[in-house]
């Protein structure tokens, strides 16, 4: 793995209304990393990755992505990088393809039909190509979320909670295929769960945050260890309930 | 400023019209409606009053123009709110999609509407009424260029005002452009208004679009006056709204409204 840092996070905060939602923190993700966003609800994971996308300017910090600065450099950002949540929906009443054929023009994908067969096929979807997006499960949509978020093949990709919303079989499915891709093209992976396991088995680093701090950052295994915690569900529990 | 992407934000708009009855009959029914009340009552008009058969041409005109307004004014408006409604604005905002290019996107399909909905308006006018727009000749394209103008502006501050204030301020996107319907002198002439309203119209560009209408209609030739008023107002007018909407949508990213509006 090449230790170039592709993001660069420095004293970011976040204000609101008087109360520090992200609070001062610094951290950087190298290339081809997958980094764990940890943190109770509330601890800042969301308002974090909404400042790096651009959806939410810092009350103070900077910002660098893939060496450039956002928001200055926004719009260059954006076609290097993708988001995926099964928060976000995408329009209910266009067809899986349009959809994706919208979205495929937005980030000026070259060949749109082959990437877009590529990758329904990659998340078994080619059979609901023509279905329309309302009528997917939430596990189908998640997918598709995902689908939409590799189309600019993202040298950075942002997941919030990837697997949230899925069975057993299509979760494990789901990881599989997310290593595979960050495997062969080295993609970077910051993604937030909620499911510690998950974290610890595709986590190289994590950064666990509370109350708007980074109150540990390593591999999992090492702040397991800081913190004496045999999980990082118990470690999880610590903080939430103690802290 | 990438025509693929602006390609791309018309396409989501286009698929939407193709498959929805509801949204095509937005474009079609409504105006329609609107074509055959104001034309029997004007056809009655003329019946009792056979002397002032151009009222007819004044009604029908001035119906079929706000209706150009309307729709311009809406397609941005309404194309925003679909996203707010699909809950994808998330989506469409990480991408690189500038606002220029979002803006221009719904100001296309504003005027893919404007065309549709004003051929269809045409054409039944001139079949039911014997009312053909097309002699209003050259002057009808600046006036409705001017129209289209106007549609814009009020669409975008709309949506800065939807982006700043939330779902709440959505019905703006309907009341606003029926705010300035009394002032715009629409189906009668200026004079008609009180003095200290009818300086409130008189800066608005319709007021200047309908007042040219009319006086094409009457056999006067288009007034140069009216129509440099017109544009001078609605270029002014454009500037101020998309300041507006850049100032909301840095408002928006500053406060999370983004991740809010949505709902």
């Amino acid at each position: 793995m090449e230790m170039d840092p592709v993001l660069r996070v420095t004293n970011l905060t976040k204000v609101f209304d008087g109360v520090r939602a992200v609070d001062g923190i610094s951290f950087e993700v190298s290339k081809g990393e997958i980094v764990g966003v940890l943190g109770p609800n509330g601890a800042g994971k969301t308002t974090t990755i909404a400042m790096i996308l651009g959806l939410l300017t810092p009350t103070a910090g900077t910002i660098q992505v893939l060496g450039m600065s956002m928001p200055r450099d926004r719009q260059r950002i954006l076609a290097r990088v993708n988001f995926s949540s099964p928060y976000v929906a995408m329009p209910y009443n266009l067809t899986v393809l349009e959809n994706l054929f919208v979205f495929a023009h937005l980030y000026e994908v070259d060949t749109p039909i082959q990437k877009i067969r590529e990758l329904l096929e990659l998340f078994n979807l080619s059979g609901l190509a023509h279905q329309l997006t309302g009528r997917l499960s939430s596990g189908e949509a998640t997918r598709l979320g995902l689908v939409k978020a590799l189309l600019n093949d993202p040298e950075i990709l942002f997941l919030d909670e990837p697997t949230a919303s899925l069975d057993p079989d299509a979760a494990e499915h789901v990881r599989e295929t997310l290593l595979h891709i960050q495997r062969e093209r080295g993609t970077t992976l910051v993604y937030t769960s909620h499911n510690m396991q998950e974290v610890e088995r595709l986590s190289h680093r994590i950064i666990f945050l509370h109350r708007g701090r980074i109150i540990a950052e390593g591999p999992p295994r090492e702040v397991l260890q800081r913190f004496r915690q045999e999980t990082l569900e118990q470690l999880f529990l610590e903080v939430a309930r103690t802290r | 400023m990438s025509a693929r992407r602006i390609a791309g934000l018309l396409l989501r708009h286009l698929y939407l019209y193709r498959r929805s009855l509801t949204r095509m009959l937005e474009v079609a029914y409504w105006p329609v409606m609107d074509l055959l009340v104001w034309g029997f009552v004007s056809l009655y008009i003329a019946q009792v009053q056979a002397k002032l058969p151009v009222i007819i041409g004044f009604f029908l005109g001035a119906m079929i123009f706000w209706d150009i307004f309307y729709r311009a004014q809406q397609a941005i408006a309404i194309s925003f709110l679909e996203d707010v409604w699909a809950r994808n604005l998330i989506n469409l905002f990480i991408t690189p999609l500038s606002i220029g290019e979002f803006l221009t996107a719904t100001m296309i399909l504003g005027i893919l509407k404007v065309l549709v909905t004003s051929l269809l308006l045409v054409v039944l006018a001139l079949s039911l009424y014997h009312f053909n727009l097309f002699l209003l000749g050259l002057s009808l394209i600046p006036l409705v260029a001017n129209l289209i103008l106007t549609g814009w502006w009020v669409g975008i501050l709309t949506t800065g005002l939807i982006l700043r204030f939330g779902q709440g301020a959505e019905s703006l996107a309907w009341a606003l452009a029926f705010l300035l319907q009394p002032f715009s002198a629409v189906f009668y002439p200026l004079s008609v208004l009180p003095p200290s309203i009818r300086l409130v119209g008189w800066y608005l560009p319709t007021t200047h679009v309908f007042e040219g209408m009319r006086q094409v209609i009457a056999g006067g030739g288009l007034s140069l006056k009216h129509l440099a008023w017109a544009t001078g107002l609605n270029a002014l007018y454009l500037l101020a709204a998309m300041g507006i909407f850049q100032w909301a949508m840095a408002v928006a990213r500053r406060l999370g409204l983004l991740l809010r509006v949505e709902g």
